[in-house]
């Protein structure tokens, strides 16, 4: 494990409004035991990575339900990778399809969570893949 | 899992400026006591250079916001700023949700800004244990003045005063008739009032209550000093006094539009020039660094006693304690006898 705690990013990318499931997952993190830096919506991928980046996180979790996930997602990754972030997990949740899905794991996503995911699922993915790197 | 990078590496790094070798140098003096010896004993040199603001006050009153305008204010006389907002750990999960960066977006790209939210893991005060050490990364990595937000101060949390050059203590009208700063104890660490959220009803009554609290309080400060222990708290109010010389302002502030956001940065950089030119500046960083020093003996002695009591023992005199053969004061000295 990279940190003594396990630090996460929430961010909301875009113009995407829908912030009830960004809040529910970084209080469930929360309660797991993890450090969750919350940074609200309307969140450019610049703005993202460089929070991402000052907070030295282990994870960044990425919040989408307004559609804009394929241009959005890549772009994250990306910035993360030219900055020297390559070993971050990030996870997507909100409303991909799941051919969207596919699409952005190649593209350097580690999971999507869809509607309905539970908090524990999602906490036993990340306490798994942070220790493991 | 990938090697982690060397601690030298990290120290070359934030020295020249990379600003993530620095995030990473902040995890490391959080995570681990012997890396943040080795971290800062490699930088201390290099700091004692930037001006250190400490931002506090009771939940909500708009201190991230502030400190947000803040640091544009800075920024627009080309000082370069660090920020280090700190909230609290959950004492039930040990987890933490750092929201105070949903207020301090806009710095997005500039270089000359860096935050970074920080969990109070074991730190008392309103302050992480980690929080001095970072503070000394951000001033190594050449930060020129560097913004602390504390939690939202409840009760005597001034902690702040003792790590700050400069505090500045957030009040909000409309928080209760009472102004928050006589039960929190904040009066007597503050440097400089911003009652904030003016664009408010009660500002005007907020700035009047506190003003007077002022003119009775620095009496008080001096009784309290008299009467000795009580140091750090009444230490800004009589340092002044001492020096003749610093009359605490108590302006008015709306974080949110920037109004009245560059009177509270000139009454910083006011505070500073005093500080300087009265001497208070030495005598305050002397007082900082001998409350570093006994913070750090006192996380040593701590460290080694936990290290020498064995379990073994403590155990066994939990259990004579228990049936009455032992008193709980010659359980001590027995463990500080180390038999
Ligand atoms: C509530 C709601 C709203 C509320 C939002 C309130 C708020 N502050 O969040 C309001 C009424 C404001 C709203 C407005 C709109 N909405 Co709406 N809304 C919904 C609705 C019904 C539920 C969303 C929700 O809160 N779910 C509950 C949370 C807990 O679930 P969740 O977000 O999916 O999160 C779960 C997982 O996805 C995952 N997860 C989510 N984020 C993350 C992050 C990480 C890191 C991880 C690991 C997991 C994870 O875990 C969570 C728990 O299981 C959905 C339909 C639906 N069934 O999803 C439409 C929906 C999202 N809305 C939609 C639309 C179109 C709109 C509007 C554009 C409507 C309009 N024309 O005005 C506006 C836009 C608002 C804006 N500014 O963006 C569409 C989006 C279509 C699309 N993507 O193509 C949907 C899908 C409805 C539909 N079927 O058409 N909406
Ligand atoms: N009307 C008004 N609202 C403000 C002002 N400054 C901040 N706020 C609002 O007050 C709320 C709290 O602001 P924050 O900056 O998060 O307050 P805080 O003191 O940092 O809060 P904690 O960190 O939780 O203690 C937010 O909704 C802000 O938008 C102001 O000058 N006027
Ligand atoms: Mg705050």
């Amino acid at each position: 494990m990279k940190h003594s705690q396990i630090r996460v990013l929430i961010a909301k990318p875009g113009l995407d409004g829908h912030d009830r499931g960004a809040k529910v997952i970084a209080r469930a993190l929360r309660d797991a035991g993890f450090e969750v830096i919350y940074t609200g919506i309307r969140q450019t991928p610049q703005m993202i990575a460089e929070a991402a980046l000052q907070e030295d996180v282990d994870v960044v979790g990425l919040s989408i339900l307004s559609g804009a996930h394929m241009t959005l997602c890549p772009k994250v990754v990306e910035l993360l990778h030219t900055q020297g972030q390559e070993d971050v997990l990030v996870l997507l949740g909100g409303i991909i399809p799941d051919d969207d899905a596919a699409e952005l794991r190649a593209a350097g996503v580690h999971a999507v969570f869809g509607p309905g995911t539970s908090s524990a699922e999602i906490i036993a993915f990340i306490q798994t893949a942070v220790a493991s790197g | 899992m990938p090697k982690p990078v060397p601690t030298q590496k990290l120290i070359d790094g934030l020295l020249k400026g990379d600003r993530l070798a620095l995030a990473r140098a902040i995890s490391r003096v959080e995570d681990d006591a012997e890396e943040a010896a080795r971290l800062v004993q490699a930088v201390f040199a290099h700091t004692g250079k930037a001006h250190l603001i400490g931002i506090t006050g009771a939940p909500g009153t708009g201190k991230s916001t502030l400190v947000s305008a803040l640091v544009e204010s800075f920024r627009a006389r080309g000082l370069s700023v660090g920020v280090l907002a700190v909230d609290p750990t959950s004492p039930f999960s040990g987890g933490a949700l750092l929201g105070d960066r949903v207020r301090m977006t806009g710095h997005s790209g500039d270089a000359g800004v860096f935050i970074r939210s920080m969990a109070t893991r074991s730190g008392a005060g309103g302050l992480a244990r980690a929080s001095a050490d970072a503070m000394l990364l951000l001033d190594a990595a050449g930060f020129e003045r560097i913004l602390v937000e504390t939690v939202g101060a409840g009760q005597a949390e001034v902690e702040i005063a003792s790590v700050a050059d400069t505090v500045v203590v957030v009040e909000a009208p409309g928080l209760g008739d009472e102004v928050q700063a006589i039960k929190a104890g904040l009066l007597e660490i503050a440097d400089i009032f911003a009652v904030n959220k003016a664009d408010r009803k009660g500002a005007a009554r907020t700035v009047a209550a506190l003003e007077m609290m002022l003119e009775t309080g620095s009496a008080a400060a001096q009784t309290i000093l008299h009467h000795g222990q009580q140091m750090e708290a009444g230490a800004a109010a009589s340092e002044a006094e001492a020096a003749g010389g610093w009359a605490v302002p108590v302006l008015q502030t709306v974080a949110v539009s920037g109004g009245g956001v560059g009177e509270l940065r000139d009454a910083l950089e006011g505070h500073r020039a005093w500080l300087g030119g009265s001497g208070a500046l030495a005598a305050r960083e002397k007082k900082r660094l001998d409350h570093m020093l006994q913070t750090l003996v006192q996380a040593e002695l701590l460290a080694r006693m936990e290290r020498a009591l064995s379990p073994d023992l403590r155990r066994d005199l939990v259990e004579r304690m228990q049936r009455r053969e032992i008193d709980p004061y010659s359980a001590v000295s027995r463990i500080m006898e180390g038999n």
